[in-house]
Formats: structure tokens, sequence, C-alpha cells
């Protein structure tokens, strides 16, 4: 009972960072109809500049926690500016290609400046350590992420479904010709959008960068999986996205607990099955596939 | 109000449209009647601003439009009533009718739209597309009008609704043209047309073959359909 519960604790920190990126993959596209192949570039970039704000300027966890999606927010903006704008008129074919080559760019990038060999990290000392919660001991940090992230995905829902904004991205998403003709001006938010979701994908990488080891090339496998939890959560839909990210994390920690061998393959082996069953994914509405 | 010249539009080398010319004034309801493929829906969005390959001009309220975007045209008076009704699955009822901003001081309240329209308001918490067809429609044109939208274009209202529907919205689109806004209306049921219709364009293979006012179009009616193929 109780290792099961540690594997599930495991299970849904790593399913958060899954969650959080995903979150923002899906409002990218949903909005700007661009399938954002470097998201995994801004989640190792988040993990990045959490490592060098606290070995240059001793920023700890908490400040981290605020300061880099302020930063990455500014950094996904210049990038939708001087790249992604150009993307949307074009075939999807050049969406691949450029946000593939920004990947490839980043990650080259954070090699030449920070080496392969990792950078270390420590969490503050009040996530450090176990907790006995009755008699079930789990780790402190893994529970905290869990619940960190569950707050965050819960705010981005109440401004999805309560505020004049969420509004206005739900119905650029579905009908986007058709809220362009009711008076919305859909291009305003495009900047926006696609700045907050790389910050968000910045924050999955300073909630993971503790956690995970923190190196140019994390991002990497993490995109090949936030791809699988994209499609069983169904494109586009968010609520699928974050489901589906927790669902991966948990299938993965305990495939790796259970079944080592086979816990990559289980993510993708879900995925099939996903697919098979409803193609549009748990979540996605038939016409998103149409 | 709309004043329409001259308005040519392509589908890549394809030319879809040929020099129509179409004329709505205030409180004036007026139809565009053709086959499907007659390129109707294409005008329509032509005078929205989605289909942006044309020429010619067209001139709202005073304003040359022809390059303004879509939101704009919107936000200058044009409600658009589309012909699958639009309504957003991710919206509820309430928020399908907020989402448009109003563009003119006759835009209607929630509580007029809700008297109007009894059906809504008890489902105004359901997601947009839980509604009946019908009420589908009452929802796109309820839409339109809390906007203060003064130019409303509708892309076959009637079509696949009940007789009891079509009669509802018949009524509707008198109150509307009672109130001084215009209506460009598409149909093909020519029945319908002729009953809240001051004028009709038909248009053919992209161009206008006839401009004829009502009795003409009632006396006529006959061979309309048979020009339709209905």
């Amino acid at each position: 009972m109780n290792a099961l519960l540690q594997y599930a604790v495991q299970g849904l920190a790593a399913g958060s960072f899954y969650a959080l990126a995903a979150l923002g993959l899906a409002i990218i596209f949903g909005v700007l109809g661009v399938v954002n192949f470097a998201h995994g570039a801004f989640y190792m970039l988040g993990a990045v500049t959490a490592a060098v704000l606290l070995d240059t300027l001793n920023l700890t966890l908490w400040w981290s926690l605020l300061v880099v999606p302020v930063l990455m927010f500014a950094f996904g903006v210049v990038v939708e500016r001087l790249f992604v704008q150009w993307l949307l008129r074009l075939d999807a074919l050049y969406n691949f290609l450029l946000t593939f080559g920004l990947t490839l760019v980043l990650v080259e990038l954070v090699k030449q400046k920070y080496g392969v060999s990792g950078l270390p990290y420590k969490p503050p000392k009040a996530l450090q350590g176990r907790v006995d919660l009755a008699g079930v001991v789990l780790p402190r940090y893994q529970l905290f992420v869990f619940l960190f992230s569950v707050a965050i995905c819960v705010l981005v829902w109440l401004v999805m479904t309560q505020t004049r904004v969420g509004m206005i991205v739900r119905a650029s998403t579905e009908k986007p010709e058709l809220a362009r003709a009711l008076g919305i001006n859909v291009g305003r938010w495009v900047t926006p959008v696609f700045g907050f979701g790389v910050a968000i994908a910045g924050l999955a990488g300073v909630l993971a960068a503790p956690f995970r080891a923190i190196t140019a090339d994390m991002g990497n496998n993490f995109a090949i999986i936030l791809f699988a939890v994209v499609v069983i959560g169904g494109l586009g839909s968010i609520v699928g996205a974050v489901v589906a990210g927790f669902l991966v994390g948990l299938v993965e920690a305990f495939g790796q607990a259970y079944a080592p061998t086979f816990a990559q393959i289980l993510i993708f082996v879900l995925m099939a099955l996903v697919i098979l069953v409803r193609p549009a994914g748990l979540f996605g509405r038939k016409e998103a596939t149409a | 109000m709309l004043e329409v010249t001259g308005l040519k539009a392509w589908y890549g080398e394809a030319q879809a449209l040929h020099e129509v010319s179409v004329r709505v004034g205030e409180g004036e309801v007026v139809t565009l009647v053709g086959r499907n493929g007659a390129g109707k829906t294409t005008v329509v969005r032509c005078l929205i601003g989605l289909h942006r390959q044309v020429s010619g001009a067209v001139s709202f309220l005073g304003r040359d439009v022809t390059r303004m975007p879509a939101h704009q045209r919107a936000r200058a008076g044009m409600g658009w009533v589309q012909d699958d009704r639009g309504i957003y699955a991710s919206l509820t009822v309430e928020e399908n009718l907020l989402l448009p901003p109003t563009v003119s001081e006759r835009a209607w309240t929630l509580k007029q739209v809700y008297e109007a329209f009894p059906e809504l308001a008890g489902r105004r918490k359901a997601g947009g597309t839980t509604l009946s067809g019908g009420e589908q429609q009452m929802l796109a044109i309820a839409r339109a009008l809390r906007t203060g939208a003064r130019l409303l274009l509708m892309d076959e209202p009637s079509e696949g609704l009940a007789p009891v529907v079509v009669a509802r919205i018949r009524e509707i689109i008198r109150q509307i043209k009672a109130t001084g806004a215009g209506v460009l209306l598409i149909e093909q049921n020519v029945a319908f047309a002729a009953t809240v219709a001051d004028r009709h364009y038909l248009l053919s293979q992209g161009r206008v073959v006839e401009t004829l006012d009502n009795s003409d179009f009632r006396q006529r009616e006959g061979e309309l359909l048979k020009h339709l193929g209905i």
C-alpha cells in the first residue's frame, strides 16, 4: 500500500511537468493552429534558467517560480514576433521545420554555454526530505510539485471558464473564422497566448529542475512524450492535456516500478489504444480532427 | 446602407462572382435567391470580410469597407447569421450571446433577448450545441441582435426547420425590419422569401441575372421555382 502510494505520488509529480507543458501546447495550438515542436526546448530553458539564477544570483526555487515564467513569457513574445507569426499563413510543414529548427538551435546554444554534464540544483530546505502522512512516508518535493501544478491548472481553468479572455480563447480555438466575423480581433491574442504557453512550459522546467538532470538535452525525450500526452488528451483540448499529462506520469511511474524495460513503451501502447478507440483523443471533439 | 458595386471574387484561378451589384436600404429586407453553387454564400463571405480574393467596391453606412478586416466590419455593424448557425459548443448559450461586442446603441440587453426568446432563457447555462436545431437558429439570430447590428446577413435561416419555427423566424425578420435595420437574406425557399422580402436578386453562376421587387417575384414564383430546380 505504502509503495503504491509512493509510486502514485512520483507519477503525479512527473505527470505535473507533462500536464503543465501540454496545457501550454494545447492553448497555443488552439489559438494559433501551430504545433510547437520547440516546447521541449522551452521546458529545458526554464530549468536551465532556474539553475543559472540559483548559481549566479542565489535566487531560490521560490523566486524562480515567479521570475522564470515572466522571463519565458518575454522570450516567447520575441520568438512569436520574430518567427512564429510568419507561420500562420503558411503550410503546416513550415510549422514543423521552424519549431524543430528552433529546438536544435536552442539546445546547441545551451550546450555551448553550459556543456553537457548537467547543472546542479537543490530545492529550498522546506521542500527537502520526506513527509509522514498518517504512516505513509512521501517525498516532500514531489508532493509539492503535484499540489502546485494542480493549483496552476485550476487557475488556468478558472481563467478559461470564468473570464472574457477565456471565452475568446475558447471561441477562437473552436471556430476562428466565425470569431473574427463576430467582431473578435483574434490576431491581438496570438502573441500573448504564445507567450503564455512558453511561460508555462518554462514553469514546468523550473519545477523539474530539482527532480531531473538539468542538461541541454532534457527537453528532447520530454517533447516526444509530450506529444503522446497531447494525442491521448485530444489535440487542442485543454482539459484533455492536463488529464492525459497526469495519466502518462502515472503510467510511467508504475511502469518503471513493475516493468522497467517496458516503461517507455507503455506510454505509446496507451497512445495507440486511445487512437484505436477514440481517434480524436480522450477529450477531443470529432470536429477537431476533421 | 449597403451598396455593393461590381463585386468579383475568385477561388484561386476560378472566378466565382462576376460583377455582382446589390443594394440594401434601411429597414429593407433583400434576398439573394439562387441554386446551390450560384455564389450566394460567397457573396456573404465577401461582405463579412472572410473571403479576401475580391475586387469591386463594398460600401457600408457610407464607408468604403472593401479592404476592412472581418472583425472591424462586425464592429461597424454587420451581423452574420451563418448557414450552419455557427454556435460554439465550448461556450454556454449565454456566452454565445455575450461573445460578440456590442456595436451600436440599438444593442439588445440580455433581458430583452430572453423575453423575446424564452426558450434560450431556460437553457442559458447549457452548452451551445446541446440546443435543438431550431433553438440554435434562434440563438444565432439573438446573438446578432444583441450586438445591435445595423445589417443582418442571414444565410438560409429557414433551412431544415419545422414550419412553426420558420413562421417565428419570419416574424423576427419583420420585427428587425420594423426597427430600421437592414436584412440581406440568402434563400432557396422561394415561398418563404416571398413572404418577408422587399426585393430579390436572382443569382446564377455568380451573376445577378435579375432584380425583382416582391410583387413581380410573387407573380413569377412558378417560373422561378423551375429556374431554381426545386
